[in-house]
């Protein structure tokens, strides 16, 4: 009971701290809480899929692609407001999330060709993508800027604190949402089918129903996370919403913080963005003071090294291990990953 | 004739993905890795070619037998200190490591040697033998050549020597390898930088005629993947009829499409593989 108390008090002070950081933080600092939340949103929409049922997909960028390009695609086109677009994006990313999960799962495709299938599907689209005039190919797709007091109706802000605070309460819903999942008969379901898929069925857990829709939940909230990169840069290319090396990125900050743990891909992207940031002025020093030229991979590296690491001496993550530690945390957490 | 032509030059491109596919094969097979970074590996030895060819001049084809050696050891090195210590864990997870690794790779190229294509102009590189109306290049024949006897390397050292039969042991029962003897940490180390080696040689041979570049990994690892399953992972003999296979269907596929979605059917040719026939074409449906 006391326990639940600290946790309550201790969550209502982080959340008025989130709440009130545009009042005392600079652009720069809100800049990279924008980008370190929606990294992870992004990771905890895999999560679902990729944590809780253990079905580690490489075509989740693909799913932010449809949502980003579909949303801009029906402004741009047809005039219609992002925050409908959005939707319509979602559900066309989660069309195509069940078509990939019910090929794959009724086929009994599992581990490392589940994500070899999803990896060649990002490729896929991203090639698709570049090589079709009509979504912009190479070059992307700016969003026409419009300015003056009804920018905000079609998700167009001239300051960052309105995206500071969207990205936030999305990441708020999809910690909720992952939360109820957690608690309920479906987070058990998606337990046991990846701690033994094979026994699961045997006690009459339909395996591929709760995989279909742990794929259905996490493609439809994941392509969010594409209109709000859309509308935050005014800018989309396929290599930058969609692609293995994106896949990798949303799948880093997971695999950081604890695949399968409602904080780790949070925990993740707050480790992640700072490094990325130390990586991009380490590129800038280097170009400035040597003048080297084409340190432009150094982030992809620096992510490399970080998923190589993690995996060899914590392949929980940071709170996987702190779970297995048995800390205050694992407290609420009865079932650690086996 | 089109078509004839395109039989011919998927014929001599096959040579090399069955190259690609025997290194990819004998890695999955004995260490149980899908190593992404397989195509990276190549790539290193495409610029390994590249740089020989320009700073010394040295024939592509000639310094295979140097990056033979680079990769040797940069493939043990990455068993060795990498891979090794995570045998056992989810083969998700040491996919990722080889993600992770290619991605290194890749971007390191791209540090150093920058986004541009390098092409090795060797004087041979435009002429071409024409033969009852088919033009063949002269460079996809000596890559030919060269791929027909590294194969045959690879076949007599796994099976006339030691070595290779320990490797097969290795491969093939795990267990009763290190009980026979066998110090397996070793062994995978060895299988790995065989591997390595191998497909640093195809990088060696086709870089005379496709250009150098640090993106192209991961397509070469989609294509050696795409012919070890064709083939059946662990059956050499079928990686090699696979590359045959996969450099028929690509040439036709660039026949009759545009070459730049030939990528598209490299990938979509892997999922169907992998949905339908997991175990290969070739292969024996496995126990499970």
């Amino acid at each position: 009971m006391r326990n639940r108390i600290y946790t309550t008090i201790f969550f209502l002070i982080l959340g008025i701290l989130f709440l009130g950081a545009p009042l005392y933080v600079g652009g720069y600092v809100l800049e990279i809480l924008i980008i370190a939340l929606w990294l992870g949103y992004l990771g905890s929409c895999w999560n679902i899929i990729g944590g809780y049922a253990g079905q580690i997909s490489l075509g989740h960028s693909t799913f932010v692609g449809l949502g980003a390009y579909t949303s801009t695609l029906l402004f741009s086109h047809l005039g219609a407001t992002p925050w409908i677009g959005m939707f319509l994006g979602a559900i066309f990313a989660m069309a195509i999330g069940l078509f990939v999960g019910f090929l794959c799962f009724r086929f009994r495709v599992r581990g490392a060709y589940f994500l070899l299938i999803t990896m060649a599907m990002a490729e896929i689209f991203r090639l698709c993508f570049e090589h079709i005039d009509f979504f912009g190919a190479t070059v992307g797709l700016f969003i026409p800027t419009i300015k003056g007091p009804t920018a905000p109706l079609i998700f167009q802000f001239q300051q960052k604190w309105p995206f500071y605070l969207i990205i936030l309460v999305m990441t708020a819903a999809i910690l909720l949402i992952t939360f109820l999942m957690e608690r309920s008969k479906i987070g058990f379901y998606l337990k046991a089918i990846k701690g033994d898929e094979d026994a699961a069925r045997c006690l009459g857990v339909s395996a591929t129903r709760y995989k279909l829709l742990a794929m259905a939940l996490s493609s439809f909230f994941i392509a969010f996370g594409g209109t709000f990169y859309a509308q935050y840069r005014m800018y989309i290319r396929p290599d930058l919403v969609m692609g293995i090396h994106f896949s990798v990125e949303i799948v880093l900050a997971p695999i950081i913080g604890g695949m399968g743990t409602l904080f780790g891909p949070i925990l993740g992207a707050f480790l992640m963005v700072p490094l990325e940031e130390l990586s991009w002025l380490l590129t800038d020093f280097l170009k400035h003071s040597f003048r080297m030229k084409g340190l432009i991979g150094l982030h992809l590296i620096t992510y490399g090294v970080a998923l190589i690491l993690v995996i060899r001496f914590m392949p929980y993550g940071i709170l996987g291990l702190l779970q297995r530690l048995k800390g205050p945390w694992a407290s609420n957490e009865k079932f650690v990953r086996s | 004739m089109l078509y004839l032509q395109a039989l011919i030059n998927g014929i001599l491109m096959g040579g090399v993905y069955g190259v690609m596919a025997l290194g990819l094969s004998l890695i999955f097979g004995v260490l149980n890795i899908i190593n992404l970074a397989h195509g990276n590996l190549m790539v290193i030895g495409m610029y390994l070619s590249y740089l020989l060819f320009v700073l010394l001049g040295v024939d592509p084809h000639l310094s295979l037998f140097v990056t033979v050696f680079i990769l040797f050891f940069i493939g043990f090195f990455i068993q060795r200190f990498i891979l090794n210590p995570i045998i056992g864990a989810p083969e998700e997870m040491s996919v990722l490591i080889t993600l992770g690794l290619g991605m290194i790779i890749q971007n390191i190229l791209l540090m150093t040697f920058g986004p541009d294509y390098f092409t090795v102009d060797t004087s041979y590189k435009l002429s071409s033998l024409m033969l009852m109306g088919l033009s063949i290049d002269v460079a996809k024949i000596f890559t030919f050549g060269a791929s027909l006897i590294i194969t045959a390397v690879f076949f007599s050292f796994l099976q006339w020597t030691e070595l290779g039969r320990a490797i097969r042991a290795a491969s093939n029962n795990r267990e009763a390898a290190m009980l026979a003897g066998i110090n397996v940490k070793k062994i995978y180390c060895i299988a790995f930088a065989i591997g390595a080696a191998t497909v640093g040689t195809a990088g060696s041979c086709v870089s005379t005629f496709i250009p150098t570049s640090q993106g192209a990994g991961i397509l070469f690892t989609m294509t050696s993947f795409v012919v070890v399953i064709i083939g059946g992972v662990g059956n050499y003999l079928g990686a090699l009829a696979g590359g045959l296979l996969i450099g028929i269907v690509e040439e036709f596929g660039a026949v009759l499409l545009s070459g730049s979605m030939k990528q598209v059917v490299s990938f979509g040719l892997l999922i169907i593989i992998l949905l339908f026939r997991p175990e290969g074409l070739l292969g024996k449906r496995s126990e499970e």
